[in-house]
């Protein structure tokens, strides 16, 4: 009788110490899902939406050609952010973890890394306009240097811009995890490989990369959420030219489609934690948490 | 490949910036010998293992194997391989795959190295394991891994840096044993740093205790512990007391002196402070006034025939022979 007390109330504080944590993740992340799930059933018309449960937003949705087409062009925007992201913060994070010698030059660096951080998206976004427009500083300084006689057209308003801005939003995304990986490899294995024989090239593809998989890991599922998600950068920097799943949402928001947008929105969710979900089972990242 | 091949140290010299971590060694590794470099922590002993293993560059001075000189030459371009001290296993590859990566950096076959790779594990006694990550080992286990991986290249000289150093006291004393039993098996020569003088003694066929960067004394195992040139030594080995005699220092070792209740042909007085029983002997800390702290080991069947009490005064003698006069 006194144990069964006991138990219960030591799961009552177990209850009450979760309870905090349970209800703010109810609250604004549960909830805000459901309520989603729930208005994608609804109905609409030109004016307002109502409730009720049809599922004519997931069939239009399913079957349009343009669903199709839009996810193809924000994979490939995915895809290139991704390639250009691990390439380039690979190679940042090994230089900062394997070539400078000293504690105070990594930190200094590492910050210095994060600097153009400190403004806001958008910012960063636009200052790429005067730099790649038609008579930007790009241009004008090929045209001068002899290298091209025609402005550029390619530079600003096209994929290319879409994805040279997403690399420079999300890089540091993949900087950071594989750093902190990196940053935990024993030094003592280098030198054994080292000792075995191994030449740099062999150190890196057998010891290297292998123990910054999760951290690349990490890097990945941090960049393929946020340019799925995105709406903006594509926007501006396509110059209302390409579509993404983003933007397909947030013009169905414009319209006051919400039920619509919501169908899309649960979609998009489904996609990217599928996405995850496959990423997830090449990698165990658990211990890197 | 394990060609008869002796190692020598020319002047070797290993400067960081201003400080001077190995100070102009000499010395000979005769082939087929252990020998354990022991000295305190940042005497140079581990700087000077590096250096031979070509893990750190030679501030100055040689460094022969056989006829070859291999001061420049890369780590596995020697015939030196090295057990590292926290054995740095690649926590991602399997037992098999660790052993087996010298040989893969080497463009072996999978097939041929993975063979190579279990005949060594069969050695050290690892075979069950050939499957386990590094994780999935204990701290014995893995150093026999880290053993057969530093070994698979066949190498003329094996260098452990504080190789027993992670294990707990008993398993320290097993892979004590079994380090000598694969040295003498082998015929290859081992190069051993470490810290424990008991380690040094029950290990080596010779000792080289260095202080400060500079080699103290080198010889046998008993030369070093019988007879300690330098007061460094008697005291680091253990066992010896240092005292002030006419005409310099001298060392006594604590199982030499003979303790007596009479004056007669003694060459000190001295109270006893404490008396601390070990089992096998009996030491009794005792002062000696001007000649300072004393401790004498007495076997402890003669302790128990005639029992010496705390604060008795005694009188302290040894034989001359016993007593080894110290280089200033």
């Amino acid at each position: 009788m006194t144990l069964k007390g006991l138990i219960s109330a030591s799961e009552r504080t177990s209850w009450l110490l979760v309870s905090p944590l349970v209800l703010i993740l109810a609250f604004f992340l549960v909830l805000p899902i459901l309520t989603i799930v729930v208005v994608s059933f609804w109905n609409y018309n030109e004016f307002t939406f109502f409730p009720d449960f049809i599922f004519d937003n997931y069939a239009y949705l399913l079957t349009s050609q343009v669903t199709l087409s839009t996810y193809l062009k924000t994979l490939k925007f995915m895809v290139l952010t991704w390639i250009f992201c691990t390439a380039i913060g690979f190679t940042v994070a090994y230089f900062l973890a394997f070539h400078v010698r000293s504690l105070g030059a990594q930190v200094a660096l590492f910050l210095l890394c994060t600097i153009p951080f400190w403004t806001s998206n958008i910012i960063r976004m636009i200052s790429w306009i005067p730099f790649l427009g038609r008579n930007g500083l790009a241009n004008s300084a090929l045209i001068s240097m002899g290298v091209i006689d025609e402005p550029l057209e390619w530079l600003l308003f096209s994929d290319f811009a879409v994805v040279l801005a997403f690399v420079h939003l999300y890089v540091l995304f993949m900087v950071v995890p594989v750093f902190n990986t990196m940053m935990r490899i024993d030094k003592s294995l280098i030198e054994a490989a080292r000792d075995a024989g191994a030449n740099g090239f062999q150190i890196l593809t057998n010891v290297v990369i292998p123990l910054s998989k999760p951290g690349i890991m990490i890097g990945s599922i941090f960049i393929v959420t946020l340019v799925m998600g995105d709406f903006i950068t594509v926007r501006f920097m396509s110059g209302g030219q390409s579509a993404s799943v983003g933007r397909v949402i947030s013009n169905e928001i414009a319209l006051l489609q919400y039920p619509s947008a919501a169908a899309s929105a649960v979609v998009l969710l489904c996609t990217v934690l599928l996405m995850i979900a496959v990423m997830l089972r090449f990698v165990d990242i658990r211990k890197e948490l | 490949m394990t060609t008869e091949s002796e190692l020598e140290l020319v002047s070797l010299t290993k400067r960081y910036g201003d400080t001077l971590a190995v100070d102009a060694i000499d010395h000979r590794f005769p082939a087929g010998t252990y020998s354990c470099l022991l000295g305190p922590s940042g005497c140079g002993k581990s700087s000077t293992l590096r250096m031979i293993a070509g893990h750190e560059t030679v501030s100055q001075g040689d460094i022969v194997l056989g006829s070859a000189n291999i001061t420049d030459l890369p780590p596995a371009k020697r015939g030196t391989a090295m057990m590292f001290q926290s054995y740095a296993l690649f926590p991602h590859l399997s037992t098999a795959d660790n052993v087996a990566f010298s040989l893969k950096m080497r463009g072996v076959a999978k097939a041929e190295r993975l063979a190579k790779a279990r005949e060594l594990l069969a050695l050290v006694d690892m075979a069950d394991y050939a499957g386990r990550l590094p994780d999935q080992l204990s701290g014995g286990q893995q150093q026999r891994v880290a053993l057969a991986r530093a070994l698979i290249t066949s190498p003329s000289i094996l260098l452990l840096d504080e190789p027993l150093s992670a294990l707990d006291p008993f398993l320290r004393l097993r892979m004590r044993l079994e380090l000598k039993r694969l040295q003498r098996e082998l015929g290859i020569s081992f190069i051993h740093v470490t810290h424990s003088q008991d380690e040094a003694l029950a290990l080596a066929d010779g000792i080289i205790v260095m202080n400060a960067g500079r080699i103290e004394q080198a010889g046998t195992p008993q030369q070093v512990f019988d007879a300690p040139e330098t007061e460094f030594v008697a005291r680091f080995i253990g066992g010896h007391n240092v005292l002030q005699a006419e005409g310099g220092t001298i060392a006594v070792r604590a199982d030499r002196i003979a303790i007596a209740r009479e004056s007669a042909a003694a060459h000190l007085e001295a109270v006893v402070r404490d008396v601390e029983y070990l089992g096998t002997t009996v030491n009794i800390a005792l002062n000696a006034g001007n000649a300072g702290d004393i401790t004498a080991t007495l076997p402890d069947s003669i302790f128990f025939q005639q029992p010496i009490e705390i604060g008795e005064t005694v009188f302290l003698s040894w034989n001359a022979a016993d007593a080894h006069r110290l280089a200033a």
